[in-house]
């Protein structure tokens, strides 16, 4: 069983003339231990449907199952088992690192022992040991992002969304943001949305491209390259999504 | 989750056995417990609180002595104190709930709240309750008010403390009110003068000028039901010393509605 599954997920935005089809009727699914990277220009409706897979935004048709909760239906249930990191992970900057961590945990219902367990978990894992005590505000963009990752991992969910984890990352911070996915993807199933092609190859199993909230390629990034004239992700990327867009 | 176990769960049906129903509301009054924390620490961490605080007191104190005439009354009681709370707590609460919502829709942390596993109410509740403990803390901190009345005579303490309760749950009503408009605004100073508009309606509708306006134009019928969705008409049993239950039932259903209102329009946000 699939513990991520996106059934025919569809929204689209505006009323009449100007009514926008950001994302229409996707489905695919990830398994345990895969790490699928999400693919697609900017607009093609990546980060909506990842809201709708975390339960913030409401779709318009379709379901999405998250360890077998649907997050229309069991809305509560499916968000227990995600960790999600939103784009531009969005933050309380007027609390520490720690006191933002602390508050992730207790709406978890993590206990006072569980949170001092799981805060030593993630601030190892995200290496935000330096800045733990210090305000969100004065963090630079990477330690924001490496707060935000913290963050959804705080409750060890099954399932990650991650937008765009690595952005605003100096090469020093993605690697090892890369290599924390790598020690996670083993037990959990993780989507992750990027723009790094070299990411993709790097670090995920299983890329699914989109563009004009259609899924225009479910491969391995292998297969893909395979694909392309050149044998090249970044040409393969720009093939599928330029020409689709172009007929879009 | 357990989160004392490293390895997550090997399949998705164990993973759904975990969330039980009494796991689904353990998680609910965790979040309250969590964002009523948060919030009320943002109150205190920022100068927020403390200047509503100060200049609630000052202008309390202001009105009760210069306007309400506190000594020349006479008498051993705080009705010139409390005469003004509800006309206070009309331009003073929105200010200091106004930020509760509208301030997490300006700065995308709406999308971080409404990723979290618990019900959106538990976290309306949540938020209300650390607004009405920043203005539960400045109603305590009048005391001196009460100290000076029993040392100058012999009140009727009873009727104080009714009237210090009804106060408090006045002045969740107008928290109340004031955090839905903050949801369905979603910007601070909109939500502000919709909230200091709605509470002036529900207040000004107990002013004898004001129903005898209405029963001028639509009947007595109407004037009396407008008076019985006033602030003013349910304090003024409990100023008298006098513990009316539909006083009660007026400001605990008064909070709920507001309550649910500012659920609906932060679950509608969902949608959009």
């Amino acid at each position: 069983m699939s513990l991520l599954k996106i059934d025919r997920l569809a929204k689209a935005y505006g009323v009449g003339a100007s009514k926008k089809h950001a994302v229409r009727g996707i489905s695919f699914t990830v398994q345990k231990g895969e790490v699928v990277a999400f693919l697609g220009p900017n607009g093609a409706g990546k980060s909506t449907t990842m809201r709708m897979v975390s339960g913030y935004l409401e779709p318009d048709s379709g379901d999405a199952f998250i360890a077998g909760a649907s997050i229309r239906q069991e809305r509560e249930n499916a968000q227990i088992a995600l960790g999600y990191l939103a784009e531009g992970a969005p933050l309380y900057g007027d609390l520490t690192a720690r006191g933002f961590l602390t508050f992730l945990a207790g709406t978890h219902g993590l206990s006072a022992s569980q949170t001092r367990w799981a805060l030593d978990r993630v601030i190892a894992d995200a290496r935000i040991e330096t800045v733990i005590d210090r305000s969100i505000d004065t963090l630079s963009k990477g330690y924001k992002r490496r707060v935000g990752l913290a963050g959804a991992i705080i409750h060890d969910p099954p399932v990650l969304v991650l937008d765009e984890p690595t952005d605003g990352l100096d090469p020093n911070q993605k690697r090892a943001v890369r290599s924390l996915i790598d020690r996670m993807s083993k037990e959990k199933a993780i989507l992750i949305s990027t723009h790094q092609l070299d990411e993709v190859q790097a670090m995920c199993s299983r890329a699914v491209v989109i563009d004009g909230g259609k899924i225009v390629a479910d491969d391995t990034p292998a297969g893909l390259v395979d694909n392309s004239v050149s044998h090249n992700l970044e040409d393969a990327f720009s093939l599928l999504t330029h020409e689709e867009g172009e007929q879009a | 989750m357990n989160i004392e176990n490293s390895s997550t769960s090997d399949t998705a049906e164990e993973v759904h056995a975990h969330m039980s129903r009494s796991s689904r509301r353990r998680a609910a009054i965790a979040a309250v417990s969590s964002v009523f924390a948060r919030e009320l620490r943002a109150y205190f961490f920022t100068p927020l609180a403390y200047v509503f605080i100060a200049v609630f007191l000052l202008a309390l104190g202001a009105f009760t002595f210069e306007i309400g005439r506190f000594f020349d009354t006479n008498r051993a009681d705080l009705a010139p104190f409390f005469f003004f709370h509800p006309w206070l707590y009309l331009v003073f609460l929105p200010a200091v709930t106004m930020r509760l919502w509208a301030e997490e829709i300006r700065s995308g942390t709406l999308e971080l709240l409404l990723t979290l596993p618990a019900p959106i109410w538990s976290l309306a509740i949540g938020k209300f309750l650390a607004a009405w403990s920043v203005a539960g803390i400045a109603l305590l901190l009048t005391f001196p008010m009460w100290v000076t009345v029993n040392y100058l005579g012999s009140p009727d303490n009873t009727a104080i403390i009714l009237a210090y309760l009804m106060s408090f749950m006045m002045a969740g009503g107008y928290i109340a009110l004031s955090s839905a408009m903050s949801a369905l605004a979603g910007n601070q100073v909109v939500a502000f003068v919709m909230a200091v508009t709605i509470g002036f309606v529900f207040t000004a509708m107990g002013l004898p000028l004001v129903a005898s306006g209405l029963a001028e134009l639509f009947g007595a019928g109407v004037a009396e039901n407008a008076r019985s969705f006033s602030f003013l008409t349910h304090f003024e049993a409990a100023q008298r010393g006098v513990l009316e239950l539909r006083a009660l039932l007026f400001y605990s259903g008064f909070i709920i509605l507001w309550l649910v209102l500012n659920t609906l329009w932060i679950a509608s946000r969902r949608a959009s």
